[in-house]
């Protein structure tokens, strides 16, 4: 049964769509005036497509060094949280044990942790031992994702049978062959959302590594984003550009992958 | 795979180190650091309950933590209801459906802090703007009281976490079985009927998910709090993370700060407990 194409809830949707949109028009118009502009004129078009304020906030944020080093921390930790979690949850998910059970239950615990908890500490004893920098960032990232990535892997490999693992087992593979060989590529859509998940929150992850990595030179996106803000001065021109271009990468990522990500949010909130 | 077996720990080392060091530990000595008078480098006397019984006496904390439950509970209702609505619509025969996913859901792929600056430009100066145009003195100074402040906060919430809240909602509407639905249409069952007798007992399992994300995501929120009012004015705006961060990282006092660390742990464990419990009493019932 079909049913009738609704045009009320069509202009509706349409309406608030744009509604949606508002701050990012706001944010992209407002990118290209000048400073005076922004008093006089707020809401309207720029009387002049001026790419001058990118210039500069592409200049001030250091943008090529920042993205690269946002790229670096993401990549570096989502690839190691993906493999070490699902290295981590076969072992649990194939040795049922009261040792698996005990770990399994401390991993979903964890996650009941909200990080200003451990925040102090963990500082701390990482300055100790001369770990604030970005291996110590990507180490704690790994930490804070294996949770939530290790809980999802495991519900996923709880569902492949052991039959498998047997006979790979018999036809003489080892433990490590039948893992990445058989189980892991078997895992795939799990991973696609166990790395979307990782890579929302570390891309945009602030706290941390303001925390951990707060250096010049080694600053991410969200952290070089103080630059325009400071405590007495506002130069809200730069900062639109600046915001412009920080938010464009992930635009492009939202372009290519929007399915996967719909799905990979959607997946890991309810399971 | 055995646990005796040198595969399995070999298998499970990595994870377990990384969570032993930045979650399990720091956890512990958290809790230990909380009963002394420790500064960060010396651990200090032990001082028994009394960075706790301080932390109940502190004004500023009390009111970031009443501050925290207000913006909790009204921003948890307008998530909740703005999300389910724009999963209804999406879901009610729009040819536009997969546009209007994709623009609902943009704003949480950005993060919080960059969307609180952009939100500040809004609250400041285009509010000023259109207040100006169409003579509205109230949109004059928003983000200087502690009013506005707070539905700044929360309209900024709702804006970004919506889209998400949608989705899960679309999940499971999604998985309701249509028959149901058609069939209540031809018994002449108005909209409002299929929603309230239909719909909604099928999509609650939903609303114990959205529930849980909302409120912990509100109830933690730091990072659109820093940039959105930065909890100001006079730290009227303040919510628990960011007072908790001020204690240690401003005014170095590193012990008390995690005591009020390990009361919002307890906090925020105490509820998802609750949340777990209730979840499985209705699985149960179902």
């Amino acid at each position: 049964m079909k049913r009738k194409w609704n045009v009320k809830m069509e202009i509706i949707g349409l309406v608030l769509a744009v509604l949606w949109l508002v701050p990012f028009y706001l944010m992209f118009v407002n990118s290209f005036k000048t400073k005076r502009e922004i008093f006089t004129s707020t809401i309207a078009l720029p009387g002049l497509w001026n790419l001058e304020n990118y210039i500069e906030a592409y200049e001030e944020l250091d943008f090529l060094r920042t993205l690269f080093n946002s790229l670096f921390i993401t990549i570096t930790s989502v690839l190691l949280i993906v493999l070490f979690s699902a290295m981590g949850a076969y072992a649990l998910s194939r040795a049922k044990s009261k040792f698996s059970s005990v770990f399994f239950y401390l991993f979903v615990a964890a996650m009941l942790i909200p990080f200003q908890s451990v925040m102090i500490p963990l500082v701390t004893v990482f300055g100790r031992f001369e770990m604030l920098n970005q291996a110590g960032l990507i180490f704690m990232y790994i930490g804070f994702g294996a949770s939530l990535s290790i809980f999802l892997y495991h519900g996923a490999l709880n569902n492949i049978s052991r039959s498998l693992d047997e006979a790979a087992t018999i036809d003489g593979a080892n433990r490590w062959q039948v893992f990445w060989h058989i189980i892991f590529p078997m895992l795939k859509p799990i991973t696609v959302t166990v790395a979307i998940l990782n890579i929302i929150w570390i891309w945009n992850d602030y706290l941390l590594p303001s925390l951990v990595i707060n250096q010049p030179g080694k600053e991410t996106i969200p952290l070089k984003m103080f630059f325009f803000f400071g405590e007495y001065t506002k130069q809200w021109h730069l900062a639109m550009a600046g915001l412009t271009l920080a938010i464009v990468p992930v635009i492009i990522f939202y372009f290519f992958a929007q399915r996967a990500i719909i799905k990979g949010v959607s997946d890991g909130a309810i399971k | 795979m055995r646990t005796k077996s040198y595969s399995y720990w070999l298998f499970l080392a990595p994870v377990l180190i990384a969570l032993a060091l930045v979650v399990v530990v720091p956890m512990l000595l958290g809790v230990y650091y909380s009963f002394t008078s420790w500064n960060g480098i010396v651990t200090g006397d032990f001082v028994g309950f009394e960075n706790y019984i301080n932390v109940f006496k502190d004004e500023r904390f009390m009111d970031a933590l009443w501050f925290t439950v207000k913006f909790s509970v009204v921003s948890v209702i307008m998530i909740n209801v703005i999300g389910l609505s724009l999963a209804l619509l999406v879901t009610s025969h729009v040819k536009s459906s997969k546009l209007l996913r994709t623009v609902f859901f943009m704003p949480n792929l950005i993060g919080g802090l960059i969307l609180g600056f952009i939100w500040q430009f809004i609250f400041i100066k285009v509010f000023a703007a259109i207040g100006e145009i169409i003579g509205m003195e109230s949109l004059q100074g928003w983000l200087s009281t502690t009013n506005t402040g707070f539905w700044g906060l929360t309209i900024l919430m709702s804006w970004q976490m919506a889209g998400y809240i949608m989705v899960i909602y679309i999940a499971y509407l999604e998985g309701m079985p249509k028959e149901l639905l058609e069939a209540s249409a031809i018994d002449g069952a108005t909209s409002v009927q299929r929603f309230r007798f239909v719909v909604f007992p099928l999509v609650a399992p939903a609303f114990t998910v959205s529930m849980f994300l909302t409120l912990s995501n509100t109830f933690k929120l730091y990072d659109q709090n820093l940039s959105l009012t930065g909890g100001g004015p006079y730290n009227s705006t303040e919510m628990v993370a960011m007072e908790i961060f001020q204690t240690a990282f401003t005014q170095n006092v590193f012990a008390y700060a995690q005591a009020k660390a390990v009361i919002f742990f307890v906090i925020v464990a105490l509820v998802a407990l609750i949340q777990v419990y209730i979840n499985k009493r209705r699985e149960v019932e179902m």
